[in-house]
């Protein structure tokens, strides 16, 4: 199991090193979007919830563009098919597929994270970091998790590129809402403030809850 | 007994004290909501049951289920504006973790059908279907749990209403719930009724046909086939 994890993960990372196909275009895509919600709410600067919605929302968005790459080369080469020969047990997928989603967010966020400081936040980020770096983990979490179901889930439909946002945007509403409300003293003017430990909470929970019931319906979205 | 709970809610409830007539909406929208949601656990046990069993009746149920579910969930969400409306003055309140959380829910299940249109197979397209049904039918209470507990608590709580509210209303609303469950259960039936009878029609057809265009007879539906 473990093997097998370590070597579709290894997969994974050379696959990425070689094509360039996903992380890049996050990364682009975060960056354009806060040009957008620059130009769109009219301000040089934000802090607080608003800051916190902004990082959020956009982390989320450029993470939908991971989530709809996710399983692309496995359907189009036929790598279903040569896993499901391969002696190994099918959570493995799900487990390489989830940590790989998860590499990509964290490779995402060391340059979106930073960039949104320089370019939009007020308050600087240093104080807040450590704190900040593990709201991002127990997202990241979360959305390795919901993306790697629903990539799964809609891989084999027509309008993949539909569904998949369609799908996983109610899914990840909790993620959302609780990861921008933890995020939102670390941002605000004034200092960072202490982390809400409720919404801290709320968050593992609905990761851990998620990443049961991915394990539990995941063999069946690959029987062929 | 939807009759019985409707003239109970006219002539038997009280109004209520601040709201009024408008509050008789009460025993409209809570038991619609309650059911649409049951329902939506239902489905999911059904698509379990389905990817366990691999029979396709009981995706049949689940997708009924929803069907039915989400018409209801559309009942719930005007139902629950009109209520709004007349009593906070706006038809949608966006920190009322209630309604949020049921848009959101409606919004998952309203992808249920394109999901299901877009997959071409026949039994990949069930399955795939069950492991949505239960993956959503998790979601909607953890959803409920987490926009729950993030804001205030001012949307009128279906058990302290009861608990707190003179016998009438609580009979009344007793009554209500029993007769949209069994309301929903008559749909549900209802249609899986009809489902079977087109189902049979088509195979008579075909056989008179002589199976020569069983293609172009099956047409183009997302509905599970028997």
């Amino acid at each position: 199991m473990m093997s097998a994890v370590a070597a579709l993960l290894a997969k994974e990372l050379t696959l990425e090193l070689r094509t360039r196909e996903s992380v890049p275009s996050m990364v682009l895509f975060s960056i354009a979007t806060y040009v957008v919600f620059h130009f769109g709410l009219d301000r040089d600067r934000v802090t607080g919830d608003l800051a916190s919605g902004v990082l959020w929302v956009t982390l989320l968005f450029s993470a939908i563009l991971g989530v709809n790459r996710l399983f692309v080369a496995e359907y189009e080469q036929g790598g279903f098919d040569g896993f499901l020969l391969a002696p190994v047990d099918r959570t493995a997928l799900l487990v390489a597929k989830a940590l790989t989603l998860f590499a990509f967010l964290g490779i995402v966020e060391l340059v979106a994270v930073p960039a949104f400081a320089l370019l939009l936040l007020g308050p600087p980020l240093t104080q807040a970091l450590p704190q900040l770096v593990l709201v991002l983990a127990l997202a990241n979490a979360g959305i390795a998790v919901i993306g790697t179901l629903v990539a799964g889930l809609a891989i084999q439909t027509r309008a993949r590129d539909l569904i998949v946002p369609l799908i996983a945007l109610p899914l990840l509403v909790p993620v959302l809402l609780a990861a921008a409300r933890c995020a939102t003293p670390l941002l605000s003017d004034g200092g960072a403030g202490a982390l809400p430990g409720n919404w801290l909470a709320i968050l593992a929970i609905y990761d851990l809850l998620f990443a049961l019931i991915a394990y539990a319906v995941f063999d069946f979205l690959l029987e062929d | 007994m939807l009759t019985l709970a409707f003239a109970l809610v006219f002539f038997y409830a009280p109004n209520d004290a601040d709201q009024g007539f408008i509050f008789k909406i009460f025993y409209v929208h809570v038991p619609l909501a309650i059911v649409a949601l049951v329902g939506f656990v239902v489905a999911a046990v059904f698509g379990a049951l389905h990817l366990r069993s691999q029979e396709s009746k009981w995706d049949m149920r689940s997708y009924v289920t929803i069907h039915i579910s989400v018409i209801f969930a559309v009942g719930v969400l005007v139902t629950g504006s009109i209520w709004a409306r007349a009593s906070w003055g706006h038809w949608f309140v966006w920190d009322e973790p209630m309604l949020v959380s049921f848009l959101i829910v409606f919004l998952l299940y309203a992808t249920y059908w394109p999901l299901r249109f877009s997959i071409e197979d026949k039994e990949k397209q069930s399955r795939y279907a069950s492991v949505f049904a239960i993956v959503a039918g998790a979601f909607v209470p953890l959803n409920f749990a987490a926009v729950r507990m993030a804001e205030s608590f001012t949307h009128p709580q279906t058990a302290t209403t009861t608990t707190s509210a003179p016998a009438s209303v609580t009979l009344t609303f007793l009554v209500a719930l029993a007769g949209m469950a069994l309301l929903f259960v008559t749909l549900c039936k209802y249609e899986m009724a009809s489902k079977h009878a087109t189902f049979r029609l088509r195979a008579l057809r075909r056989r008179l046909a002589g199976d020569e265009d069983e293609l172009s007879m099956t047409g183009r539906s997302a509905a599970p086939q028997l």
